[in-house]
């Protein structure tokens, strides 16, 4: 096992330094200079020579890509060129906001999608299964800002069951709780249809298999043989699927913060990009791949811990 | 195709996308209202009357701002995914055709392409380019690319083998006849079932960039932004953000019930299920 973990962690690098190297290119292709973008049209040539030295824009590109390669690799995302504050900090202050919305999003998904997904395969073709394949369909062609909305004029403006602004004190738990029901409601809502296909789907692969067969003829309980030999073995592409949602778990949830106003990572990057903060930007992406890179090395390590044959490949 | 439409779900998804392809063409005719002429004195109408759904703050007409905005998103989508089926295509194509070293490379810039969030990656794609419908569409096929590149590799690696292109190359014909008369048509169909999936995340894609404010620029109708001007006023009049709601859902919802007819339908061990 710690091979498997070591050999996955050394094929993660050369992603790492391909991003990063993606990331310098893409901030650095903009039209126009970040120094006068800061300080205007109007702004005097000594004061945009000075702002350029300040923020090492004279120097050669080389120099700048390796000091950001080994600011990067120090784990130093750099200062906001607007604040001056280090970026994170800035990420730090509000990460709690994101990671609540994060995993409650993706607790609503696993525990609606895989359920629905196992009884509409159990149920093929019945009225329970298409109502599942429906609503699933549904669900995923719903942009999340769309249900967002939707939840809020029901949930927070017509039923007043929710507040309708998300910013919680992260003191107080309860507050905490009900501020985040409805995003996480959207959010989860979106990814629950997803793991409903793909579960429904994997499972619907397995049924028909040998082992389940010999299973249920050696009198194992059908429950038991449907959740421990049947889920088991349809849980790679589920987890593949959960692993490369984060993806577009991470896109949603800018959405979903503007939507109810909630402090968070989207919120950030939103700011940035209207204050044209390209250290900020460029601090954002690097730990936005960084999270996906890290999170494709989970998904890649559940693998081998749900099927053991992964390991020794 | 008729077996396509036998498919009750299929049906709808082909019912939803011709009404809304019908507005967006016939949108001159269809609208009763200018979609950008300003009316103060009819700011906030609720739905009915002379405003079938509604009239926004600047007193415009909902419904007509919904049939031309229609455009926008059809185009952009149409568009972008076509780009990205050309460019990822022949990307994959061409990646998968001559193997070895260049293989592994492209298909390892394609995986650092895949690892970008894609909402953020046209984010700041459009941040960066301004907000104009050709940077949209440039952003949007960028974050589509890769997986068509993907989609289009994995049969070539062992189309390639086959005796039928060796044939082509005992010839003489070139890599390049080989590639597009032998090996395109038989990828065509999976390519082209993918890229109306595709569809329906580049609908979802344009209306999210408009919806943060990176949309083609107002007063031009677009429904990512309608949603945002409505959601602005989402105490005073809800339908603003309602009906551009339930249109971007429609044409949404209507694109994956098509993708996923026709991936049943070329896809024979999928059938019935």
């Amino acid at each position: 096992m710690i091979i498997y973990i070591a050999r996955r962690l050394l094929a993660a690098i050369p992603t790492l330094w391909a991003v990063l190297t993606l990331v310098f290119v893409l901030v650095r292709i903009v039209p126009g200079d970040p120094a006068i973008a800061i300080l205007g049209d109007r702004a005097t040539p000594a004061a945009v020579a000075a702002l350029q030295q300040k923020l090492g824009l004279d120097r050669p590109i080389w120099t700048q890509y390796v000091d950001f390669l080994a600011q990067s690799a120090r784990g130093d995302f750099g200062t906001s060129m607007v604040t001056n504050r280090p970026i994170l900090a800035d990420v730090g202050a509000v990460i709690p906001h994101t990671i609540d919305l994060t995993i409650a999003a993706m607790l609503i998904g696993v525990f609606v999608g895989i359920p629905a997904g196992v009884y509409a395969a159990l149920h093929r073709n019945r009225w329970i299964d298409v109502l599942a394949r429906m609503l699933s369909l549904i669900g995923l062609s719903f942009p999340v800002f769309v249900s967002g909305i939707f939840l809020l004029l029901a949930f927070a403006l017509h039923w007043r069951i929710f507040p309708v602004i998300g910013n919680a004190n992260l003191a107080d738990p309860a507050d905490r709780l009900l501020k985040l029901v409805l995003p996480a409601a959207t959010l989860g809502l979106v990814m629950a249809a997803y793991i409903t296909r793909v579960t429904r789907s994997a499972m619907l692969g397995v049924l028909g298999e040998d082992y389940m067969r010999t299973a249920r003829a050696k009198g194992v309980p059908w429950k038991r043989v449907v959740w421990r030999h049947g889920l088991r073995n349809a849980g790679l592409p589920v987890v593949t699927v959960v692993g490369l949602y984060v993806g577009i778990l991470i896109g949603n949830s800018v959405l979903t913060e503007i939507v109810f106003n909630r402090p968070g990572l989207g919120k950030i990057i939103v700011g940035a990009l209207n204050q044209r903060d390209y250290t900020m930007l460029q601090g954002l992406m690097v730990i936005y791949c960084f999270l996906i890179v890290v999170v494709n090395l989970i998904t890649d390590l559940t693998y081998g811990f749900i099927d053991p044959r992964v390991k020794q490949a | 195709m008729r077996a396509l439409l036998r498919n009750p779900t299929t049906a709808i998804g082909v019912v939803l996308c011709a009404l809304i392809v019908m507005g967006a063409l016939f949108a001159p005719w269809l609208a009763p209202h200018d979609p950008i002429e300003q009316n103060i004195l009819d700011r906030m109408q609720p739905p009915g009357g002379d405003f079938l759904l509604g009239s926004d703050v600047f007193g415009r007409d909902v419904l007509s701002r919904i049939l031309w905005g229609a455009r926008i998103s059809l185009v952009v989508a149409v568009a972008s995914i076509a780009s990205a089926i050309v460019i990822g295509g022949a990307i994959g194509m061409v990646s998968g055709y001559v193997g070895g070293r260049v293989d592994m490379f492209i298909m390892q810039v394609m995986d650092v392409l895949l690892s970008f969030p894609s909402l953020i990656l046209g984010l700041i794609v459009v941040a960066l380019l301004g907000a104009e419908m050709i940077n949209l569409i440039i952003a949007i096929s960028l974050t589509a690319i890769a997986p068509f590149a993907r989609i289009a590799r994995a049969p070539v690696l062992s189309l390639k083998e086959r005796a039928f292109v060796e044939a082509g190359r005992a010839l003489g014909f070139s890599h390049l006849r080989v590639l597009a008369v032998h090996i395109l048509p038989n990828i065509l169909s999976e390519v082209l079932v993918m890229g109306s999936l595709w569809m329906a995340t580049a609908v979802r894609t344009e209306a999210s960039l408009s919806f943060i404010g990176l949309g083609v620029k107002p007063p031009t109708a677009t429904w990512g932004g309608m949603m945002r001007e409505g959601f602005e006023a989402i105490l005073d009049a809800p339908w603003l953000s309602v009906f551009p709601g339930i249109a971007i859902l429609m044409l949404v919802l209507g694109l994956n019930m098509v993708g996923d007819g026709l991936r049943d339908a070329t896809d024979p061990k999928l059938t019935g299920s």
